[in-house]
């Protein structure tokens, strides 16, 4: 990965940048849904982690070897149960959150195998979300891009409910970026954020 | 076969070690030749070799063909030559035919030099443990420190396991694909029955049958059609042989009438024809003694725990003989040592076969992870 990469890794996913800068040197992390490697490339190369993905699909399988990336085929529904309790620094769930079907058993999952959790997820709550809602259609944009019929999205959320959700399941929320774009969002971030990340633990 | 992208012409070289091989079993082989064959150029400073560990019934001859025998192609030409996915332009491949087999190298059909008979069943019981041993001794031969990959399907991809584990310096890659970390009871099990079909032929001889001229092709021939079951799934059956009747009607009698018969008779008679029988009962013994956790109170973790290679582990969904559950128990203590590791489940309806067969996401996979190992390659 050239510096080129990294830039424009960087400027195509905010989220990576934000995660980044919460992971320091050398942390053993584990990616879920990680796709094709890209962030956990970007995290082997900027933060040199120790890093496995866990992926379903068979093309981004080969991109994530062709990566030079660990990647595990399995599907994430199913558990987390190759992996030890503990065994990780960080397990981060990007831009994956809103497409799993049993997502309270993910996030029990994620606290079992890492010290701390790292989501992100489009916020459903972003004024231009809401305004096509009111408007009377789905929203589609770069963070939400699929048709109503098409979308893989079956738990969206905003910011809020997922920090009620966190509340409810004894999860505490150490730190939380809000960004439209590139840019960060502090006011307002529910009705002006287009993009969540949040890092979080198990609560005492 | 697809000539253009073939090694093309090979031969079968021939090595001859004379320091005493002392097995797991504390048997010892005073001195025993290898058969192999390599594709590909060695690099100058050595890196760029794989060793092809085959599985029960394979041997050294892996990809390319005779001269004169355009027939006869490698067991894995489909995945090794130029430009496939274990590519010859790059790596330096070795094919060998492992200790205790039929197609060249020492086995019971040898001829004993203490006896001028052959071994039959004084060959010693061989284990995965003493095959590895053996092939590190080829690789000092051809002056290989050490592998870039060692690779092997089924009881090949055991032999890949191991390398990692008796030589944790000599392998950087193991690819072990559709194998586990030892047979489960339900393994064991079809192996003595393929065993008892040889051992309870008349014709065996007590393992000394070379000498009646005799070969006990119907125990051989049962042993082989009870395996080639458990290498197909139960839907790749269905597929391809269904209920089909030979002659379109019942005839109400024991000769073959459904199409399955006739192929696993075909399978059978084909493999008892050419397939040694005491070679046939060391290489599934070799296959139940196999587990690394033995030595370390069933702790797999331990076990791994001195490799340093990275590993990429395959399966294929239907393959029940070494399912993906048991490729899983592989990745498992991989990740508690904290090696390096991919794993890939292919979805296929070939069952074991599969790691033999050419589908699109495993070759992807291999040549991908293979292509990444090149670029570690010296000059």
């Amino acid at each position: 990965m050239t510096r080129n990469d990294i830039a424009r890794l960087a400027a195509e996913r905010p989220d990576f940048a934000a995660i980044a800068a919460w992971i320091p040197k050398g942390a053993a992390v584990l990616d879920l849904g990680c796709g094709d490697g890209s962030l956990l490339r970007y995290l082997k190369e900027t933060r040199a982690v120790r890093g496995y993905g866990v992926e379903i699909n068979d093309l981004d399988i080969v991109s994530c070897i062709a990566n030079g990336v660990n990647v595990i085929q399995n599907d994430l529904e199913s558990g987390l149960s190759d992996f030890e309790d503990g065994s990780f620094d960080f397990v981060i769930l990007s831009q994956t959150l809103q497409a799993t079907r049993h997502t309270e058993a993910l996030i029990r999952e994620m606290l079992r195998v890492g010290r701390e959790g790292i989501v992100s997820f489009p916020n459903f709550g972003y004024w231009k979300n809401r305004l096509n809602v009111l408007l009377g259609n789905m929203p589609v944009s770069s963070e939400l891009p699929y048709q109503w019929f098409d979308t893989p999205n079956v738990h969206l959320c905003t910011l809020h409910d997922f920090e009620t959700f966190c509340r409810d399941h004894h999860v505490t929320v150490l730190e939380r970026r809000v960004m439209s774009g590139e840019r960060e969002v502090s006011l307002l971030p529910n009705l002006l954020g287009s993009t969540a990340v949040y890092r979080f633990q198990r609560g005492l | 076969m697809n000539a253009s992208n073939s090694i093309g012409i090979v031969s079968a070289k021939r090595a001859q070690f004379d320091t005493p091989l002392i097995f797991r079993s504390g048997a010892v082989l005073p001195r025993y030749e290898l058969v192999y064959e390599t594709y590909g150029k060695l690099n100058s400073d050595k890196s760029n070799a794989i060793l092809i560990c085959h599985a029960l019934s394979g041997h050294h001859h892996v990809a390319g063909y005779y001269a004169g025998e355009p027939g006869n192609i490698g067991w894995w030409d489909n995945m090794v030559g130029p430009g496939k996915p274990i590519n010859t332009n790059k790596f330096f491949v070795i094919g060998l035919n492992n200790l205790g087999g039929c197609h060249g190298s020492t086995g019971p059909s040898s001829i004993d030099p203490e006896t001028v008979q052959p071994y039959g069943a004084n060959f010693p019981v061989i284990t995965v443990e003493d095959w590895v041993e053996s092939q590190a001794r080829l690789a000092d031969l051809l002056g290989i420190r050490q592998f870039a990959a060692v690779i092997g399907g089924s009881l090949g991809g055991m032999q890949a396991l191991q390398w990692s584990l008796t030589f944790p310096e000599r392998v950087r890659h193991v690819l072990a694909i559709a194998a586990a970390p030892h047979l489960t009871a339900q393994n064991i099990a079809f192996n003595d029955v393929a065993r008892s079909a040889i051992l309870g032929d008349p014709d065996f001889h007590g393992g000394n049958f070379y000498q009646h001229n005799v070969v006990p092709t119907r125990g051989l021939r049962l042993a082989r059609m009870l395996g080639h079951i458990t290498y197909l799934s139960d839907d790749a059956m269905a597929d391809k042989f269904g209920r089909e009747l030979r002659d379109g009607k019942f005839n109400y009698n024991y000769n073959i009438e459904f199409e399955i018969e006739s192929y696993l008779r075909y399978q059978g008679d084909k493999f008892a024809a050419y397939f040694d029988a005491n070679t046939y009962l060391l290489m599934t013994k070799a296959l139940d003694y196999f587990d690394p956790a033995h030595h370390f109170g069933g702790d797999l973790n331990q076990a791994f725990a001195c490799a340093k290679a990275d590993f990429l582990v395959v399966s294929f969904t239907t393959d029940w003989r070494f399912s993906p559950e048991r490729a899983r128990e592989i990745v498992r203590p991989l990740l508690h040592n904290r090696r390096n590791v991919s794993y890939a489940e292919i979805t296929s309806t070939h069952g074991h076969d599969s790691f033999l067969m050419e589908q699109p996401h495993y070759f992807d996979v291999v040549r991908a992870y293979l292509d990444n190992v090149s670029r570690e390659c010296g000059k």
